[in-house]
């Protein structure tokens, strides 16, 4: 999806529990409910399996918004797992949003393996939401970048 | 470098269709360490699997990429493979370039170099990956079911039919759930106690099966084949033991003014009850919120009449602990209340009743000895009006927006029963839509209909209300694209089900998926409908959908087939995606044992040389295989980045953040 106002369209990594939101996925997929291409998903056994460092790896290659998915608070397949993510996640993200990541580029959903319209739900609004802002130039290291000598 | 095979499925146009499987295939070529590549109209058929079979035999394969299905689908299928072919199965891994690539995206092009970058992912993470070994764990063979409803009660027996032993565990004294309640059962209006009771009793006999009535479970430990169950047994005040069921407390226990649950508080019970005449246990119970010897300490009459010395007032909730290899959800349903819905007066009217009470009312151990009496006065009611919907189908925020699937066909039964018994009574019924498949069903509603002269009006009702002692009903015909208001002497509402809400601790406790409507999920819709996606737990009856009584006992049945399957194994495989330290980094610190849920981290001291003959002795962290489950929490916590998890690692998890933000 291009944003309409600056034509940008941004890479977005989903990291999704495989209990429950990797399964949403999985039914908005064969419910054919669309999310934009650019969201890609990487499966982790739960959301608290997600180190703050993968986060801020994707941000040093140049992904615009990172979106970590997780089960409902209560319904964690691994009994306490999302409630650890919930505390890291929002202790990174305010220290991300010190170092000039806006806030709307890293978002904590639940969703249940039942949610498959949900799933699509939060993912076009996320994918709206990052493209409106543009590019994430603050983090990338632009020694990663195709082509540089340094790569 | 691994030798890495790249295999890409059309599934026939599912995924050909949207995405250029031969483009992918071949870009996908010249990675590095790709040593083959292919692409196949059916990559999990037998001749698709025998490709990647001869594959790894021919061209030495160390890893294999498929492309194909989502991995919850079928990468057990491909592990299988892998492993025929000699290679371990975990040094598989698949890119879901179906559910989350072909069927969500409709642009070719954009859709293809989804799928490019997706695959390219799952090369990342399989460079990575270690062969591993599954180990082993024993079954416990004993069987729990949660709830003692026609669902539990079928699910049990059937499991101790195989000879195993198993334990209902019900929260009310009695088993037998809402069958109990009922009066005639559609399509053949068999009487639903006639029906239920021999198989209580069944239960009740076979010595496999523990019944613990007015119990709940407080706590769940383990994993499949080895679960751990704290069941509180409430007080009840009665020596079940002792207690012979004679009845004589009831007659003599002067707090008479409890409501009477089994007939849905249209009359009244005693404070020391036994909830119905067949019920199992036949042992009474006091309620004590109304016993009058346990709120103020004065009475006692009940333990001086008993003959048998049964009755203890000082008994005190009890915890037990029990093993299982399996658990059986079937927690069952409740009517929804539908005093929300202020247009159909059910909160202002007696007379404005729901289809459960008209059951009691119509059942000859009700409060009117099976009369249909109007509640108000006593009197025969002439003109009955059914409300069908009332709650389902219903995106307001009062109801629910699902149809609850029974509703269309016990109200044919209810108009039908009373035609039959008052051929003199008037009986409308207000339907959005007539839902009746199912084997004998709409033959079933015709019946009413034709043979009966129910009238079915097609429409809504938008306000009942009371005048002059008669309840008028105002909806809308809409093919005669008129209003009518019929004036009743009774109103049935046909309400909603909705899962009984004590689902929603059991779901918490056995960390089982539940929807937003509270119902249990399934593994797969249609492949895997009667098992929880957590391993050893399954589900069976009302808690996992709306469903009619035969086809509660099909899943129930389904579930005992799967128990048993369970059960009789003497070892299960133990998933090889768990956590280890690095013990050359771990400094001890205890911070990944707070956060383990399951207790499987414990601290070692291990010698290590510090070189020119030195050592030192440290303590570690151990983790135990048999009970960590692979959630990963330790690995984020751990300070030193000394925890891993196989399967998941950090290095593999950041190179597949790198695939997909390749600049």
């Amino acid at each position: 999806m291009q944003d309409v106002n600056s034509g940008y369209s941004p890479n977005i990594v989903a990291f999704c529990c495989n209990w429950c939101s990797y399964a949403g996925a999985d039914l908005a997929g064969s419910s054919r409910l669309s999310y934009p291409a650019n969201v890609k998903i990487i499966r982790v056994p739960c959301s608290c399996r997600v180190n703050p460092m993968f986060v801020l790896k994707a941000f040093q290659r140049g992904a615009d918004g990172v979106i970590l998915c997780g089960c409902h608070p209560g319904d964690c397949h691994y009994v306490t797992g999302n409630y650890y993510t919930r505390r890291r996640m929002a202790l990174l993200f305010s220290f991300l949003d010190y170092l000039g990541i806006e806030r709307e580029r890293t978002r904590v959903e639940w969703v249940s393996a039942a949610e498959g319209a949900r799933f699509s739900a939060v993912m076009n609004d996320f994918v709206k939401t990052v493209a409106s802002l543009g590019e994430n130039k603050r983090l990338t290291d632009l020694r990663c970048k195709e082509g540089s000598d340094n790569a | 470098m691994q030798r890495i095979g790249v295999f890409i499925c059309w599934c026939g146009s599912n995924i050909a269709a949207t995405v250029d499987v031969e483009r992918v295939s071949e870009v996908i070529r010249s990675e590095p360490g790709v040593v083959f590549s292919a692409n196949y109209q059916y990559m999990c058929s037998e001749n698709g699997q025998q490709l990647v079979k001869n594959a790894i035999k021919e061209y030495n394969l160390t890893a294999v990429v498929i492309g194909s299905c989502s991995p919850r689908m079928h990468e057990a299928t491909f592990r299988k493979a892998a492993e025929e072919a000699g290679l371990n199965p975990y040094m598989v891994e698949i890119a879901n370039i179906r559910e989350h690539c072909s069927w969500i995206h409709k642009d070719r092009e954009e859709a293809t170099e989804k799928a490019l970058v997706l695959v390219r992912t799952a090369i990342a993470k399989v460079n990575l990956d270690a062969p591993l070994q599954a180990g082993e764990s024993p079954v416990t063979k004993r069987a729990l079911v949660i709830g003692g409803g026609i669902a539990g009660i079928q699910a049990a027996l059937d499991i101790a039919e195989a000879g195993f032993e198993v334990d209902i565990v019900e929260k009310n004294p009695t088993i037998g759930g809402r069958m109990a309640q009922l009066d005639k059962t559609f399509p053949t209006l068999d009487c639903s106690a006639c029906i239920l009771t021999p198989k209580m009793v069944d239960c009740a006999q076979n010595e496999k099966i523990d019944i613990l009535s007015y119990s709940e479970v407080e706590e769940v430990k383990g994993f499949v084949g080895n679960f751990s169950v704290k069941i509180r047994r409430k007080a009840r005040y009665v020596d079940e033991t002792k207690c012979t069921g004679c009845k004589v407390c009831m007659e003599k226990c002067p707090s008479k003014k409890g409501l009477n649950e089994f007939n849905m508080g249209l009359n009244n019970r005693t404070a020391i009850y036994i909830p119905f005449a067949q019920a199992i246990p036949n042992v009474a119970v006091i309620d004590p919120e109304q016993c009058i010897k346990l709120k103020t300490g004065k009475c006692g009459i009940c333990q001086k009449f008993c003959g048998v010395g049964a009755i203890d007032y000082t008994m005190k909730d009890e915890f037990i602990e029990r093993k299982y290899g399996a658990i059986v959800v079937a927690t069952g349903f409740r009517p929804l209340k539908p005093d929300k819905f202020n247009e159909y007066g059910y909160a202002d009217n007696k007379d404005v009743i729901t289809s459960l009470e008209l059951e009691r009312l119509m059942n000859a151990a009700g409060p009117t000895d099976g009369v249909l009496l109007r509640p108000s006065d006593g009197t025969h009611p002439k003109v009955i009006t059914f409300i069908q919907c009332v709650g389902s189908r219903d995106t307001s925020g009062c109801g629910k927006p699902y149809c609850s699937k029974i509703c269309c066909m016990y109200t044919a039964k209810h108009a039908m029963l009373i035609r039959e018994k008052y051929p003199d009574t008037e009986v409308h019924v207000f339907y959005i839509d007539v839902r009746t498949p199912g084997k004998n069903y709409d033959e079933f509603y015709r019946r009413a209909v034709e043979q009966y002269g129910v009238d079915y009006i097609k429409g809504m009702v938008g306000k009942v209300y009371n005048q002059n002692g008669k309840l008028m009903v105002q909806g809308s015909n809409l093919i005669d694209n008129e209003q009518v208001v019929i004036p009743s002497d009774l109103v049935v509402l046909a309400t909603a089900i909705e899962p009984e809400p004590s689902v929603r601790k059991v779901a918490t406790l056995l960390t089982a998926s539940i929807d937003t409507n509270n119902f249990l999920t399934e593994s797969h819709a249609k492949l895997r409908p009667v098992e929880s996606p957590t391993a050893g737990v399954y589900l069976a009856g009302v808690c996992q959908g709306p469903k009619d009584i035969p086809e509660t006992v099909s899943q129930a049945s389904a579930c005992a087939a799967k128990v048993i399957g369970l059960l009789v194994k003497d070892k299960l495989k133990t998933n090889p995606c768990i956590a280890h330290p690095d013990e050359s980094m771990c400094n001890g610190c205890s911070q990944c044992a707070n956060v383990c849920a399951y207790g499987a981290i414990t601290y070692v001291d291990k010698e290590f040389r510090l070189g020119g003959g030195k050592t030192e002795v440290r303590r570690v962290a151990s983790v135990n295989p048999a009970v960590c489950q692979g959630c990963g929490a330790c690995t984020v916590t751990c300070p030193s980045g000394a925890m891993d998890l196989s399967g998941f690692s950090s290095g593999q998890i950041m190179s597949e953040v790198e695939a997909i933000c390749k600049m």
